[in-house]
């Protein structure tokens, strides 16, 4: 294919390795919006998420919720944050966050108030308090769809920060943006290639976490359910 | 927000969202037909699935512009460099929601099927393919609403849609242009999604009056086959 | 409790229904005002005559008004607006997948046909071109209205470094940032022309966009010190910016003239388009800018308005 000859013949030379527009500052850029956006929707999301779940209130918001977020252009919010405040890190941030919040929300919702009911009742049974229930009992056990919750909305903002580059932003985005501007198709495959590898990386990442943080015996329950 | 501007505008904003209305339904549908055999392969030969769907991560994790600018130089700028790409997506998405909805449909019922005398092949089409309904088509609402949002990002190479309100209202720093281009996105991707429901309403006589969740949010769109 | 045949049936007949509409869609639609939409893909040359711009307001403008002029002289015309930077839309209309594109001569020549190329006036620009296009292109004539690439600064950076003209940036270039579009770095009149004429060296370049929004706010907020802004930017007189004078002809002549794709041309098109560019002049042209970037007003009412006004086809 020729654009992965461009990619390689753009990848392999030095001065792409070096300096303020460098691969390695691009993506420590990238990595960083990522990371940040991702901890604050994470801030957010979790405790309603898990609230509303245990509450089991609000659970037809947390669908269309679900529904609507796949609208929303992104590249629409990002112009209309520029127009409205100006650049500043707020001007990338607040999209990046609000569009990372359902994720992480609605699983949290989904794994808590997926709970098994009889389960809830033998921990109440047991003597456990609210929070006890919440803590002890729902929330060990929705970590796999919470975990899964962060793990897309870190995909969808390393897609997302990739746009981003239009309203002037850095990080990889750069590449394709520049690249687009001057025909220089090695620059655009090449920056491609260094963002697949990257959302392939934080895939890596989150399936690690998961054999770390999710016990064995929910782990094969997942399996076995699939 | 400048109200009088949306009636002035009325043809190239009708235009446009015809536009993006196509490069929003074509790619999902064209997906659609191609999922349900390569769908209904996986779930006849089991080891087709593992690599498919490592595959379909791999290009779901491509960044829709990327993909759209190297495609200039082999399909040009017209409406098929944005509705490869999408369809593509699609295709990551759909994959999946056939192979599951066929894998839900219950053992008892395929064995059932059986006794009655149906070979494999029409128990696959005549029966479980109608019960994979539901999963189906909640793909597709989800690749007809990314699809109808993503087309706006072909705005950035010249391919038309809704997308263009966005780019020019940055360009002039014209917010109304911003927040028309916005709604009307949103707006197209739910009637889409309220339609798509309402098919499934139709084609799934036997589940009405039950509740079909979308279920959570997965890294592809798999839905969790609840019913 | 199985499903029969007419679920499927059903599913069928309505999916079927949906994609063939969609399909003859596809193939082009067209909208109230006659013109007709995109035809699908890009390759050889178009039976209609395909209008297209860059994706910067004012070309899109001086499109418009290429579009308006030829559908009322009976062309048939589709737009294809808002392509791309010229390093994206030069191979379309090489190929005839565009037949018309409001073009810059100096930006052209240096960008796209001889990039070694010094000519600096309209002449001389101009007899570069037509000796070193393509066969398939030709440029017709040009119009006196001029936009400029600049080295443009803030009013109070130039009062407070007493700046006129780019010769005397020379030492307080290494201390600046200097913002312009990415392709800026490799044109000839760009960063190495500035350094060739000018020897200027700046601190760090920083890839923003063609005049826009990024660019001006950039400059306005500091993060650059300078900037390629065209000249008929009207956020120049809006935000107090400076374009210093040019005293060596870094930037070439920029006229505004039609691009065209040979073998589509007839006598009427290159009549009407070049009646176009006899009445095109840099103050019309500036207000026009005004008009659509800073009053929002429409492309094609600013369009039709100015070809009214100046008694051509509309």
């Amino acid at each position: 294919m020729g654009f992965l000859n461009f990619a390689w013949d753009w990848l392999k030379s030095p001065a792409q390795w070096h300096g303020p527009d460098g691969i390695p500052v691009r993506v420590l850029q990238h990595l960083g919006y990522t990371a940040l956006s991702v901890l604050i929707a994470a801030a957010i999301a979790l405790p309603v998420g898990l609230l509303i779940g245990h509450y089991g209130r609000g659970g037809f918001t947390a669908v269309n919720i679900a529904n609507i977020w796949r609208a929303i252009p992104t590249l629409g919010l990002l112009i209309l944050l520029v127009v409205l405040i100006g650049f500043s890190a707020f001007t990338w941030l607040i999209p990046l966050v609000a569009l990372g919040i359902p994720p992480i929300l609605v699983n949290t919702y989904e794994g808590v108030s997926g709970v098994d009911p009889d389960l809830k009742d033998a921990a109440r049974g047991m003597g456990m308090t609210q929070w006890q229930v919440l803590w002890k009992v729902e929330l060990p056990l929705a970590v796999p769809l919470i975990l899964l919750g962060l793990q897309v909305t870190a995909i969808f903002v390393v897609a997302t920060a990739t746009i981003a580059a239009y309203i002037g932003l850095g990080g990889l985005g750069r590449y394709i943006i520049d690249g687009l501007a001057s025909n220089n198709y090695g620059e655009v495959a090449g920056g491609a290639a260094v963002i697949v590898v990257l959302a392939l990386a934080v895939q890596v990442l989150f399936v690690g976490l998961r054999r770390l943080v999710v016990p064995a015996g929910l782990r094969q329950q997942a399996r076995a359910s699939k | 927000m400048v109200w009088s501007w949306i009636p002035q505008n009325w043809t190239s904003i009708w235009q446009y969202t015809l536009d993006n209305l196509l490069l929003g339904l074509l790619p999902p549908i064209i997906g659609l037909i191609v999922s349900v055999p390569v769908g209904i392969a996986c779930v006849l030969w089991g080891w087709l699935y593992p690599p498919v769907l490592s595959l379909s991560s791999a290009i779901y994790a491509l960044p829709s512009l990327a993909l759209f600018v190297v495609l200039i130089d082999y399909t040009g700028l017209g409406n098929l460099t944005v509705i490869i790409p999408l369809t593509l997506f699609s295709l990551c998405i759909l994959i999946p929601a056939v192979v599951d909805g066929l894998r839900s449909v219950p053992e008892s019922v395929r064995q059932a099927a059986t006794a009655m005398g149906f070979t494999p092949v029409r128990r696959l089409v005549q029966v479980e393919l109608p019960l994979a309904v539901p999963v189906i088509i909640a793909g597709l609402r989800i690749a007809v609403v990314s699809s109808i949002s993503l087309a706006s990002v072909g705005q950035l190479i010249g391919v038309p849609s809704l997308g263009y309100f966005l780019i020019d209202g940055f360009q002039r720093d014209f917010p109304t242009e911003i927040y028309l281009g916005i709604a009307l996105i949103i707006a197209l991707a739910l009637i889409c999604d309220v339609i798509l429901v309402s098919v499934r309403r139709l084609l799934t006589p036997w589940l009405r009056g039950r509740q079909v969740s979308a279920g959570p949010i997965r890294v592809l769109p798999i839905t969790a086959g609840r019913m | 409790m199985f499903a029969s045949s007419p679920t499927l049936k059903r599913g069928a007949a309505l999916g079927l229904a949906v994609t063939a509409s969609l399909a003859l869609a596809a193939c082009g639609s067209s909208s109230p005002s006659g013109k007709s939409s995109n035809p699908l893909g890009g390759g050889s040359a178009s039976k209609t005559v395909v209008i297209g711009s860059a994706n910067f307001p004012e070309n899109e403008l001086l499109a418009e008004i290429y579009s308006l002029a030829l559908s009322a002289k009976g062309v048939k015309v589709t737009d294809k607006f808002n392509i791309g930077s010229r390093e994206v839309y030069y191979p379309e209309i090489k190929k005839g997948a565009v037949t018309i594109i409001p073009e810059y001569n100096g930006a052209l020549l240096t960008t796209s046909v001889d990039t070694t190329s010094t000519a600096a006036s309209t002449q001389a620009v101009d007899a570069a071109l037509t000796s070193g296009l393509p066969s398939t292109l030709e440029i017709l004539t040009p119009s006196s209205a001029q936009d400029k690439d600049s080295v443009t600064v803030t009013q109070a950076f130039a009062t407070a470094h007493h700046l006129t003209s780019i010769a005397q940036l020379g030492p307080l270039a290494k201390t600046m940032v200097f913002g312009g579009p990415s392709e800026f770095q490799t044109r000839t009149d760009g960063l190495i022309g500035l350094k060739n004429n000018y020897g200027l060296t700046f601190k760090k370049f920083d890839a923003l966009d063609e005049s826009g929004p990024i660019t001006l706010a950039a400059l306005t907020d500091g993060k650059v010190q300078a900037a390629d802004v065209f000249t008929t930017t009207p956020q120049i007189i809006t935000d107090h910016l400076v374009a210093l004078a040019d005293p060596k002809n870094n930037f070439a002549a920029q006229n505004v003239l039609p691009l065209v794709y040979k073998p589509a041309m007839t006598s009427t098109i290159t009549s009407t388009l070049n009646a176009i560019s006899a009445k095109l002049t840099t103050a019309g042209l500036l207000a026009m800018d005004k008009a659509v970037i800073l009053d929002h007003a429409n492309y094609s009412t600013v369009a039709q308005g100015w070809l009214k006004a100046e008694g051509l086809p509309n």
